[in-house]
């Protein structure tokens, strides 16, 4: 079990979770939930207060070398601004004994060839994520940790990022990514692990996250909204007001509801299914009380 | 116990790599050092007050040779005073090698670099073994350029020094080792503090501030601290002259090295205990 402390503060508590080649497994969490320090553990960054990390096996301070192991983009701005693209790349590259080359074809695979000979403080924070993302497949590892990778990212650049974590999964490569946003995690993950206050609350398939939290409702629009209310509720549907003439009712599907509605004479302007959306659904999860709502949701 | 494990994952790459060592990080932090505008900077700097202010001493010195007293002309140090700009040059390469570590950490670029280099005593002793180097060559082009201009300007004004007299090429070449060893300082307090205007403070009082307060202290008091200051013991290295109450040029050295290793040793302590 990972624990770190900060002083009084529970910044990772008893957190357990394994993470699987070949897929992209999304890492989960509001922002303060702990995400950050648990990949600066897994880096050796930070010493946990107790507990321990592996990576492939060896604790990452054991690894020969690093960056033929793990590639890591952590705060993308967070490196030296006066020294050029092409250089922060070597120095790294000539400290795991990489071809110089390789500083060419990672800047290529980014597409900051280009700007390769201009300083990395100059670079936008969309360019400074490529740069990191450059370092991160500098070494051809076989696990890659991405904190936050499409942060500052225009449109084009976080569907390039998503197909570059997707093609690197496919690779056979273990992909753990770090988001606070669970719509940006439905399109690329496979696999979730989510995070609370530094505790595991859920550690699951996408599909099965979203099934497993994304209740149901329909918004039903009629002239005769408050009989009809009425009507549900007597059936053992929860009705929520939404404005005069709009209910939101769960805990009955749209046909049940159309039908209640036909046999009863009420006139319906619209029925529409809702589905929560998996953010909503995140909210919902990590929302207060954390220990509750793992309950529903840690599958182990 | 349990662990977060991220277990082996790609395609059995058959392993075609040697591991790093050493050398590798040398190499690494040696591309670090030279990729950055302010090493060249700094060590312009370090040449315009070390040679410069050099010379102009020296023109000053000498020419008022004639108007001292005797015991000022008994005292008379002509190596001395050619070398006489490491007094405020030396500062410019103490602040090169605090911003050679501190930068890391003001960037964040420290997190990657360890993330590099895990190995935190090797990431530490490569950056140290780069910067002295650095400072040492710095050092010894700085004192022989200094001393042999310095000598030519005092030439004919006042008895100047040449490396045929005893003891002259030991200050002469003293002056690299001296640099060299602040640049340890500085890169341990830098280590240390993990912020540049901190450790910069931390060098200037250690290098001006306190030495020059000492003075105000009464006699009694003032002469041990002279005489064990760390920077002010190691500079005897640089005089031909000894004043009282100074130590000799390499037990003063010494001292200066003990400190420097104590500096060290706190260093490395706290980068291997310290979260990144």
């Amino acid at each position: 079990m990972l624990t770190k402390r900060y002083g009084p503060t529970v910044a990772v508590d008893g957190l357990s979770f394994s993470v699987k080649p070949g897929s992209v497994t999304g890492f989960l969490g509001p922002n303060g939930a702990g995400k950050s320090t648990t990949m600066r553990m897994i880096l050796g960054l930070d010493r946990p207060s107790s507990g321990e990390v592996t990576v492939n096996g060896r604790a990452y301070r054991d690894l020969p070398a690093p960056l033929r192991e793990v590639g890591a983009l952590l705060e993308a701005k967070a490196l030296h601004g006066g020294r050029k693209a092409y250089f922060h790349l070597l120095c790294l590259a000539q400290s795991n004994r990489i071809p110089a080359r390789r500083v060419d074809e990672v800047l290529a695979l980014v597409g900051l060839e280009n700007v390769g000979r201009r300083r990395a403080g100059g670079f936008s924070l969309g360019m400074a994520q490529r740069l990191g993302i450059a370092a991160a497949l500098l070494g051809d590892p076989g696990v890659l940790l991405f904190d936050e990778p499409v942060n500052g990212l225009d449109p084009e650049g976080i569907v390039w990022v998503r197909t570059l974590m997707r093609s690197l999964a496919a690779e056979g490569r273990t992909v753990l990514v770090s988001s606070h946003l669970m719509s940006e995690m439905a399109l690329t993950a496979d696999h979730l692990v989510v995070i609370g206050k530094g505790r595991l609350i859920a550690d699951t398939g996408v599909d099965e996250f979203i099934r497993a939290n994304s209740e149901q409702s329909v918004l039903v629009r009629s002239p005769q909204a408050p009989d009809l209310a009425a009507r549900l509720q007597s059936a053992g549907a929860t009705v929520v007001g939404v404005e005069p003439g709009l209910i939101r009712v769960s805990g009955m599907e749209s046909p049940a509801i159309g039908e209640l509605a036909a046999r009863d004479g009420i006139v319906l302007h619209e029925l529409t299914p809702q589905r929560a959306s998996l953010e909503e659904a995140f909210m919902e999860l990590t929302r207060d009380s954390v220990e509750y709502h793992a309950a529903g949701a840690v599958a182990q | 116990m349990t662990a977060t494990a991220v277990p082996q994952s790609a395609p059995a790459a058959a392993r075609s790599w040697r591991p790093p060592t050493i050398v590798d990080t040398l190499r690494a932090e040696w591309t670090k050092f030279r990729t950055v505008r302010s090493s060249f900077w700094s060590l312009l700097v370090a040449t315009v007050l070390v040679v410069g202010l050099g010379a102009l001493i020296s023109l000053a010195a000498s020419h008022h040779y004639s108007q001292r007293s005797l015991s000022d002309q008994l005292g008379w140090d002509p190596t001395a005073v050619s070398l006489a700009g490491l007094t405020i040059g030396q500062l410019a390469l103490a602040v090169l090698g605090i911003l050679f570590v501190t930068s890391e950490y003001s960037t964040g670029m420290i997190r990657i670099s360890l993330a590099a280099v895990p190995h935190r005593s090797r990431l530490l002793g490569a950056k140290l073994a780069v910067f002295t180097l650095v400072a040492l060559v710095a050092g010894e082009i700085l004192g022989f350029v200094s001393f042999l201009l310095g000598q030519a300007i005092i030439h004919g004004h006042a008895p100047s020094a040449s490396f045929h007299q005893p003891q002259i090429l030991r200050a002469v070449i003293g002056s690299g080792l001296y640099v060299a060893l602040l640049a340890v300082i500085a890169v341990g307090i830098g280590t240390i503090l993990r912020n540049a205007a901190a450790a910069i403070a931390t060098v200037v009082a250690l290098l001006f501030v306190l030495p020059g307060v000492a003075q105000a202290l009464p006699s009694s008091w003032r002469n041990p601290v002279t005489e064990y200051w760390p920077t002010q013991a190691g500079s005897q290295i640089l005089q031909i002259h000894r004043d009282a109450h100074t130590l000799a040029p390499w037990a003063g050295f010494g001292v200066m090295a003990i400190f420097a290793a104590v500096v060290l040793a706190a260093a490395f302590a706290l980068i291997n205990r310290r979260d990144a």
